[in-house]
Order: C-alpha cells, then structure tokens, then sequence
C-alpha cells in the first residue's frame, strides 16, 4: 500500500490503538497535523509542550497503555525534554514524535533544527531518526513495542519533513512480546518461602513496579496470606490499599515512622519492583541492617545498584508474585497471627508513639487538614496527581489510596509543574471520574498555562492549592539546615489565582480560614467544571517526619523533635 | 574497592549512533573509556566494540548491565580473565640519524617489528603485541627520539 509518510504515522499509530495524542504543531510538523484534519484520533490541544509529555504520562500512568506525543522541531522538541527525563526516571511508557529540518538539511543549522535525538539519549529508553520512508512503519511500531515491554520507558521518534511527505510502502507490523518472563527457578522460591516462614519480623516494600507490572492482586494475596506489613515507595503507593491494617505508609526521607522503624528493625525484607532510591534508603550502609533482603525487579540492573540483595530474583513482578502464592498455595502454607504477635505489637506500639500528624490550628489552615479533608469527601475514591515538594509528600501521607494508578506523582525526577498537565492526562482517560492534582503555590505557576487546554478540552480538573507564598519544601531545608535564611523561596508576589482561574475560564475559590476549607472543597468538588480552590495555608509548615538528607532512616525528626531510636 | 583495568567485548548494531550510546553509558557517570575499537563484524549488521576502562568489580558489574539494557547491543562479555588473546597495534615515527639507526634497528627486532615507511631520515615502526609488551617497546625506543606515536586501543578475542 503506497502511502505518504504523514499518513503511514497515523495508520501506523491506528494500528497500535492510540486513541489521543498530546501535541503542539509547527513548520515540521504540518504535514502530520494536515493528515490529523482528516483523521479521527482525538488531539488535545496543550499551550506548552513540556504539557504534552505530561498530559501523556499522566495519561499513561492511569491507564497501563502507551502515551503518545506530537510535536514540532527545534523548540518544540526541545520543550519536551523534561517531561521525557521525567517518564524516564518513573519508567512510563510514552512515544514522542517529534518533527525534524529535511534531512537535506540535518546538521545545517537549520531554522528550528536541533539534534533532539542526541539531547534525549541519555534520558529515553531508546531514540529513532527516521532517514527513509521505508523504515517510517517499523520503527514506529519498534518504537512502541521497546516503550511498553520489559521495564517500561519514553522512547523519542524524529521525523524529518521530507521523509513525512515522501511516498513509501506501509506494511503493518506487529511485534510480539519477546522478552522473557521469567519464571524464578523453583529453588529461589523454596528458599523464599524457608526465609518467609522463619522469619519474626517481616516487611514488604513495594515499588513502582508492582503498579507498572500490575501485580497489584497478587501482593495483596501474598501479603495477606503471610500476614507481613507493607510498606511502599512513593511511585508503588496504591498497588496496597492504604485503608488496610498491614499498610504501614511511605518509607524514607518523609516516611512515616512506623515504616521506617519496621524497616530498620525488619529481619526479612521483601522488596518488589522498587529501585532503593536514595529518598527511601537514606544512608545505605544503616539501610535493613538486621534483615536479609530479597529484591524482585524486572531490570537486572536495579538489582545490586544501590542495596545488595541476598536473595536477587530478576522479573516480571506478577508473574513471580503468582509463582510465590503459587507454591503457597500449594503447600497450604499459613501464618497465624500468633507468629506475628510480638512483630505486630512491636508496630502498633511505634504507630500509637508517633502517629502521621499535625498539630491543628483554628487561625490558620493547615495544609495536611486540606489534603485529610479532601480525602474524608472524595473517600480515597478520586485520582490524585501532585506536584513536586512539600504538597506532594502530604499528598502522599495524608490521602489513603486504595487503587493502584490513582496517585500520579514525579517520583524520580521529582518536576514542578507536572502534577497539572498530569490531571489534564488522566482527565482525558477517564472524562467521568474526579480527577484532583494537589498543588503547590510555586508548582502551579510552571504550567499554570494549560488551564487553557482543560478549559478547550472541557475536562473538569480540580487544583487544589496549598498556597503558603513560598517554595515551601526549599524553604523548608533552609528553615531546619540553613538557619532560617530564605534564599529566594519567598514568592511574595503572586497572582490573585480566582481571578486567574476565572480569566481561563475555570471556576476559582478561596479559603484563607480552617472553618471554609469544607465548604470550599463541597463546592469545588461538587462543580461539573475546572475549578482552582486557592486554600492559603499556614505559611512555615514543615513536613514531618523527615530524615536528614545522609542520615539513617530510623533517626527522624517528628515536627521539632530530634528522635533517635 | 581494588580498581583495575577491565576489557569488555561488545556485539552492537553497526548503524549510526550506536557508539554514541555505549560511551554515553560510561561518560554519562564519569567512567573514562581507556581504550576502544570498533569495526563490523564478518555480518555487515554488527560491530565488535573492545573497550577497556578502570574500575573496580562491582562498577564494571553495573555498567554491563547498564550496557546490555541498550538496544543496539546484543552481548557484553567481560573478557578480562577469561585468557582472551589481546593485541594492539603500535605505530612509531622516529627521526633517523647517524647515531642511531643500529640501534633502532636492534630494537625493532626484538619486539617483532618492522618498518612500514622509510624516506630520508624518518621511518614509521609497526609493532603488535600486548598493551605491557608494547609499552616496553616504547620506553626502548624513547631515549632513540620518537617523534610521535599512535596506539589503537587492545583488539582481544575469546580463545573458544
């Protein structure tokens, strides 16, 4: 079948069932967006690139599938090496296209020509420049097949305009699934089920991967067939249901207590899909110092990185997670919870000893009484996207998630400005479900200009504003470690964000006193639109615990207390 | 941890960029490339990479499992202990004299070499052998006057 190459792109993207693209046109493009015109795959319309890839990892992260991006060359592809670094680190699966100079005109120092496939190399799980037409249906169905197997990641398409609008030959292609799913040899599991049985004192810590590997199902068997407390990093949040009694919160530098305390006391550690970032371990060397660490994950590189695992099982977290319920299942295998009493006891008497808390105020509003609120009307059933820093972490402490895919938060690159264009995303997947991105004052303002595209696209977003005038989670570390010495984290200026809301088109409120963040939160949650609650909160709080950046994770500081354990 | 030098053979892609990505894996953490070769393999497709670089085992670990995560590699073998015949290949260019011509000539005998060029009073000198074998060749030739000099990186190949 002969083709122009804008047209073998969209049948290429129809056949691997892309239903939205996020894009932005220009010069190299246009020929894509001309074929688009005529096409029926949803477009949305961002106002920033940088937007796009986050629109489309949010939208990946809520539904599992590949997200798909679209935009010009030079600047526009420039724009989105953020967004590109930031699915990198969280391993989201994503295909860039990004239009290139004609290749007559590559390495010219074009108008608009930038070496996007160098830029992005270091931060993509793979790049393409397409030189023929030829190639143009392969790749891109390589280029989706690399992003969505093994361990997850963006991979960058440059097109150059001329091979766009050549005529080539367009074969659909499909290629399998052929990595290996590694089944773990069935002496590791013996071995596991020995160590699960003799152990006192177990906890689970699960990651990123759980959800991205949707073994959600099978960790919560496992964990409560072996009645072993679970723990989770910060991207793994949502694959254990936060309302249950095993859920022990977040691990790490603002973990809970109780989390980081059974993991320093643990003697058996089961991590699953997670990659022991420096944010969860602390100083490595005190990291589960009396447990013996068993570390599933899909990238035999994670393994040994940072922590070196006794027990190492390279995989695919689902199928080894059934492999292990499995065998016992099989054996009848049991704990009863008299074997977990004194564990169990040893954790509840950490939990009743410093509990997640704030001291409420009936001046001010505090934050974490927001983000409770909002949990208490949404009843943890709402999809959550964050910003980066201090809104993020109470997000993360103080809303319950349930579901996995339901918080949507930049883990590993930890960028500003991602939490809204993320709710666009996840929006879009889902029209009819609440969407929330809880934001900060600093954040909002890195991609407050998508308004415009919720407001376009109708899609009822909700932001609520922690809004405390400052970078709050810098300003933070320069209250607690630089003496209070503000360096550039104070944002006094700042928009009046209802009438800023309202000039988009969204509906804007505001609560600067505790006893309107209810009515606030009813109202703007209740609205069938956009709208922007501006809550103005207690303007130093800090979040708590927090383990000293190098320190051991079981030396925290629980809101002005040093506690050593 | 004790650092040494490790020599890793690399099965690659032969298309653009590919050598970009594999130095990217080392330069992008600060881990020099001591020595590199490339060139296809007997199948147009592929590239052999030899690459040699200072570590100690447990980065060398990781950075081959960062490497085999790219794309265009098939297969990184550390073939540093494994008794893997490994050459490279010396050339130097030396000012001739008078004085010291015998000697260079005595010189070149006992590592094996030979003159590629000579015209007037320069001649060019090919030796191969191991990277120490090599370097004592050098340090004979040194007080004889080189002019310069160029080294193409360790070659190596597995036995069996």
């Amino acid at each position: 079948m002969k083709l122009k190459g804008a047209q073998i792109l969209i049948q290429a993207l129809k056949q691997e069932g892309v239903k939205v693209i996020f894009g932005y046109p220009g010069g190299a493009v246009i020929d894509i967006y001309d074929e688009l015109y005529r096409e029926n795959i949803k477009h949305v319309l961002v106002r920033h690139e940088q937007g796009a890839v986050h629109a489309a990892d949010g939208y990946a992260r809520v539904t599992g599938k590949v997200g798909c991006v679209l935009v010009t060359s030079g600047p526009g592809a420039a724009n989105t090496v953020t967004g590109i670094a930031t699915a990198y680190m969280d391993s989201i699966p994503l295909v860039v296209f990004t239009g290139q100079v004609p290749t007559a005109l590559i390495g010219t120092d074009a108008f608009q020509e930038v070496d996007i496939v160098g830029i992005t190399r270091p931060c993509t799980k793979h790049n393409f420049l397409v030189k023929r037409v030829e190639d143009l249906g392969k790749t891109i169905h390589e280029a989706f097949y690399i992003a969505r197997t093994g361990r997850p990641g963006p991979v960058l398409v440059d097109l150059p305009k001329d091979v766009m609008q050549a005529t080539g030959d367009y074969e659909p292609v499909s290629f399998q699934d052929h990595t290996p799913k590694d089944v773990p040899v069935p002496s590791q599991i013996f071995y596991l089920k020995d160590l699960i049985a003799q152990s006192k004192r177990p906890v689970l810590l699960t990651g990123g991967g759980v959800i991205l590997g949707r073994a959600s199902e099978e960790l919560r068997k496992l964990a409560r067939r072996t009645l072993i407390p679970v723990t989770s990093t910060l991207m793994g949040i949502g694959a254990f249901p936060g309302s249950d009694p095993l859920w022990l919160g977040m691990p790490g530098m603002h973990g809970t207590y109780y989390a980081n305390m059974a993991i320093s006391h643990c003697d058996l550690l089961i991590a699953v899909g997670c990659r022991f970032d420096d944010r969860v371990t602390g100083k490595v060397d005190h990291f589960a110092p009396e447990a013996k660490i068993v570390h599933i994950d899909i990238d035999p590189s994670s393994i040994n990185k940072n922590v070196i695992a006794h027990v190492p099982i390279v995989g695919d977290c689902r199928t080894i997670l059934k492999a292990i319920n499995d065998r016992l299942e099989g054996d009848n295998f049991t704990v009863s919870e008299t074997n977990r009493r004194e564990w169990f006891e040893q954790i509840a008497a950490w939990k009743k000893e410093n509990p997640l808390s704030y001291c409420q105020s009936e001046e001010v509003i505090k934050p974490q009484f927001v983000v409770e609120k909002l949990y208490e009307l949404t009843q943890g059933k709402a999809i959550i996207t964050t910003e980066v820093g201090q809104n993020q972490m109470w997000a993360a402490q103080f809303y319950l998630f349930d579901e996995p895919n339901t918080l949507i938060t930049s883990g590993g690159l930890g960028t500003m400005g991602y939490g809204f264009p993320a709710a666009i995303g996840a929006q879009t997947a889902f029209p009819d479900r609440l969407v929330i991105d809880i934001a900060g004052d600093g954040s909002i303002q890195m991609n407050i200009q998508e308004m415009a595209t919720a407001i376009q696209e109708m899609l009822p977003v909700k932001i609520v504003l922690l809004n405390n005038g400052y970078l709050g989670m810098v300003r933070q570390w320069q209250q607690l470690f630089y003496d209070r010495r503000y360096s550039q984290t104070d944002m006094t200026y700042q928009p009046d964000f209802v009438r800023l809301a309202e000039a988009y088109g969204f509906l804007g409120l505001r609560a600067v006193k505790p006893e309107e963040v209810e009515s606030v939160l009813k109202k703007g949650l209740s609205h069938p639109g956009p709208v922007l609650m501006d809550f103005h909160v207690a303007r130093e709080e800090c979040v708590y615990p927090m383990v000293r950046p190098g320190a051991p994770i079981h030396e925290m500081t629980l809101g002005g207390r040093e506690m050593t354990n | 941890m004790e650092k040494k030098e490790y020599t890793l053979s690399l099965l690659v892609n032969n298309k653009p960029d590919v050598l970009a990505r594999v130095a990217g894996v080392l330069g992008g953490r600060g881990y020099n490339i001591e020595t590199l070769c490339v060139d296809a393999t007997l199948d147009p497709r592929y590239s052999k990479i030899v690459l040699t670089t200072i570590q100690d085992k447990s980065t060398i670990n990781k950075i081959e499992k960062q490497l085999i995560k790219l794309h265009d590699v098939h297969k990184v073998t550390d073939i540093t202990e494994t008794g893997a015949v490994s050459r490279e290949l010396l050339l130097v260019r030396m000012r001739l004299t008078e004085h010291n011509k015998a000697d260079i000539a005595l010189i070149i005998n006992s590592y094996n070499g030979r003159v590629v060029t000579m015209n007037g009073d320069h001649c060019v000198i090919e030796i191969t052998g191991e990277k120490a074998f090599l370097e004592r060749a050098i340090e004979s030739l040194k007080p004889l006057g080189i002019e310069d000099s160029a080294r193409t990186g360790i070659v190596a190949l597995e036995r069996y």
